[in-house]
């Protein structure tokens, strides 16, 4: 009897010895020295670890910054973050965020405020308009702006020439240059995949008009879906001129920023809206051979078409705030990190090394920018005046449930989609409908 | 007639009964071999599972741990009644029905060559298989590219100046079923040369004594032989096919109605992370594949031990 229960127990011994060893990974011990603390980057050309080795210098042994790099996909970086801190992941002190998942972050408690009146001094100061739009939520300042980017009206000058037409005038609007490229029978490239990018030009052109997408955020859930009225319906119009117009680009309905990119530069390029990377990029294609130094020549460059003649058009803004994550370990030293991180001195350095625009106004002042960027003042102007995406905790759901109902660009009506896009975005938000 | 002689019956018994406990032994032996790797089963299949059904009866915000609130059936009330779960559930049959039967055709011709080749064999048989080695998100990439309007080689080799193929619904569905068919074909036909190869040569030697032409041998002795082995690459195509993800994912992202069911549920709970809803759509997605099996293996009575080449 006993013997053949030490059986049965040592065959559950056999059993469980089997799944220990599967428990005890990922224990590991404390470390001593500098606090070392991880931060989850977007994935660029090495600015952002640059940074890192700066201020891991600068503080003296007092901490010391890793860097872990998320996916390519702003969608994918969300995706990640969110597992990571739904799971109270201590190890993510720092992170790059984009600026329309912070509201979101914060509600969930993934953000640890900036509570001190003089760190949220220290970190807001001289920060632009828009980007410090996007960094608070419910009063508090639950990110530090970092850098900060919009879009410009790309032309190329020798078309312009041709049809006698100066886009930088004061005025220039989404009309007239569609018009301006279907007669010289090129096109106005923009970003038309059913995707964040597209979210971005829906959210320009309406924020432009003087309309916005939805309104009484705060309330969650229970927000009021505004698309519907005539900011909406001028948007609607805009894409649907653009889409049925000889000026289309033949890709719209799957272009991203690239394919735009692309477009512009070769033998039909008129018009674009891109990010100022595009500048660079072309820049770095002369080098490589693989453009012609003429064709950076004819590139010019204007502020974000006007929706109305009237009134000033509202650029898209984008770019990375820096957050803390509310399960560090090291407070105190995530947030002085965070401090040398945005720093101005830091903003020139980074906007230098990597083409990504300055979230503080007085790094457009230093010559190494202006050397690097001949556009430097339209760009601070345009992140100044520009109106961000949403700021709401259900983010996601808004901007798929305008990308759903505002994609393919030939469908799109007046009146028709920016009514159906309101229904479709209120039953989403109450779960009545999927996504 | 009675005798003390053990009879023949009761050494029989006695033999039955000790082979019995042998087998008995066996068996509980077996049982706690196994027991490791069930009760793993049990940790990573079974655990979610049911963790999942019971999610689906939630609205619940992985990013609002506040708002979770118990709704019953309401998120299934939710997603049967979406024109999007059905325009899903459509696009989904028509990449399944149209891949599958493709490949069928198109796997038992290269099973076929590859049965019959005698000079070069191994070269024909891997650069057959040479598809399917390949990871699903760089074919899928490839052919993205191919067809791209501004840079892919398709349009040019074609004549289709800058015909968008991810502009519409079904050119897009074209591009994604060609290219599950190209990646895929090479299992299919993997399986239907482990059925090809079970057709004894006999009843073939036989058929062609008594007259019968090699399109007649086909049709009345090797396909009806392979039968099973033709149900069960059918069977796993299908379901394989059913969940499909990564190539409309990579092409569209499920634009112009070309979103799957897996895209659904992905965009519920990893996009979203409305795991509710999302755990709802993940469980009618786990029925519907369970029900393709069952009318599989119970209406066409597949036998799923052929794939092991078994009789």
């Amino acid at each position: 009897m006993s013997h053949s229960k030490w059986h049965a127990w040592s065959r559950w011994g056999l059993v469980m010895t089997a799944l220990v060893p599967v428990a005890l990974v990922g224990c590991s011990s404390a470390q001593a020295g500098p606090a070392q603390l991880t931060w989850y980057i977007n994935p660029d050309n090495g600015g952002q670890k640059e940074l890192a080795e700066k201020c891991t210098a600068n503080s003296n042994g007092g901490y010391t910054i890793n860097i872990q790099t998320l996916p390519t996909d702003a969608d994918a970086q969300r995706e990640q973050l969110v597992r990571r801190l739904a799971a109270n992941d201590p190890s993510i002190d720092l992170m790059s965020l984009d600026p329309p998942f912070v509201a979101e972050f914060a509600n969930a408690g993934y953000l640890l405020p900036f509570t001190n009146p003089a760190d949220v001094q220290q970190l807001t100061a001289d920060v632009l308009a828009g980007p410090l739009k996007t960094a608070s939520w419910q009063g508090n300042l639950v990110a530090a702006p970092f850098w900060a980017n919009t879009q410009l009206l790309w032309f190329r000058k020798s078309v312009m020439q041709n049809a006698g037409m100066d886009p930088t005038v004061e005025g220039f609007t989404w009309d007239t240059a569609i018009d301006a490229a279907a007669a010289q029978g090129k096109t106005f490239a923009v970003q038309g995949r059913r995707y964040e990018g597209y979210m971005v030009l829906v959210n320009a052109l309406i924020a432009s008009a003087g309309g916005q997408i939805i309104k009484d955020t705060e309330k969650g859930n229970q927000a009021t879906p505004s698309v519907a009225g005539p900011a909406g319906d001028r948007a609607a119009e805009i894409i649907r001129k653009l889409a049925h117009s000889p000026a289309v680009a033949p890709d719209l309905s799957t272009a991203t920023e690239e394919e735009v990119r692309s477009t512009f530069q070769g033998p039909t390029g008129a018009f674009m809206v891109n990010w100022p990377y595009v500048y660079g990029a072309a820049k770095e294609a002369v080098e490589k051979g693989a453009l012609d130094q003429s064709v950076v020549d004819d590139i010019g460059w204007a502020r974000y078409p006007r929706a109305m003649a009237g009134r000033p058009s509202a650029p898209p803004l984008g770019g990375i705030d820096l957050a803390i994550g509310n399960f560090t370990q090291h407070a105190d030293k995530a947030l002085e990190a965070a401090k040398c991180i945005t720093s101005v001195e830091s903003n020139v350095q980074y906007m230098v090394k990597s083409g990504n625009p300055a979230a503080r106004g007085a790094a457009y002042d230093a010559p190494e920018v202006r050397a690097a960027f001949p556009m430097a003042d339209l760009i601070r102007t345009s992140i100044n005046d520009a109106g961000p995406r949403p700021i709401t905790p259900y983010y996601g759901d808004v901007s798929v449930s305008v990308q759903r109902n505002w994609h393919p660009q030939v469908d799109v009506q007046p009146v028709t989609t920016p009514t159906e896009t309101d229904v479709y975005m209120g039953e989403v938000l109450r779960g009545e409908r999927l996504l | 007639m009675t005798t003390a002689v053990p009879g023949p019956m009761e050494a029989a018994a006695v033999v039955r009964r000790s082979a019995s406990d042998r087998v008995l032994h066996e068996r509980r032996l077996g049982l706690w071999l196994s027991a490791p790797a069930f009760i793993v089963m049990i940790a990573v299949t079974a655990y979610p599972l049911a963790y999942a059904v019971v999610m689906s009866l939630y609205q619940y915000r992985l990013t609002d741990p506040a708002g979770r609130s118990f709704i019953g059936l309401q998120n299934y009330a939710t997603v049967l009644t979406d024109p999007i779960w059905w325009s899903a559930v459509l696009t989904t049959f028509v990449i399944t029905a149209i891949s599958v039967a493709v490949e069928l055709v198109l796997g038992f011709c290269f099973a076929w060559v590859m049965y019959r080749i005698i000079r070069g064999r191994s070269i024909v048989r891997t650069s057959i298989l040479v598809p399917y080695g390949i990871i699903t998100v760089v074919s899928a990439f490839v052919f993205r590219y191919s067809f791209q309007a501004d840079s892919g080689f398709v349009n040019s080799w074609f004549n289709l100046g800058t015909f968008n193929w991810f502009g519409q619904r079904w050119s897009s569905l074209f591009v994604i079923t060609f290219s599950e068919i190209w990646k895929t074909t090479p299992f299919i036909s993997l399986l239907l040369l482990a059925g090809l190869v079970q057709v004894p040569y006999d009843l073939q030697e036989a058929a062609q004594v008594d007259g019968a032409s090699a399109w007649q041998r086909l049709w009345r002795v090797t396909l009806p032989n392979m039968k099973a082995a033709i149900m069960v690459a059918v069977l796993f195509r299908t379901l394989d096919a059913w969940r499909i993800f990564d190539n409309p994912f990579i092409m569209t992202a499920g634009a112009n109605g070309t979103e799957t069911l897996s895209i659904l549920a992905y965009r519920q709970n990893v996009t979203l992370v409305n795991l509710g809803a999302g755990s709802a759509v993940s469980v009618l997605l786990f029925l519907s594949v369970l029900l393709i099996a069952f009318i599989f293996v119970k209406g066409f009575r597949t036998d799923l031990s052929q794939v092991r080449g078994g009789q």
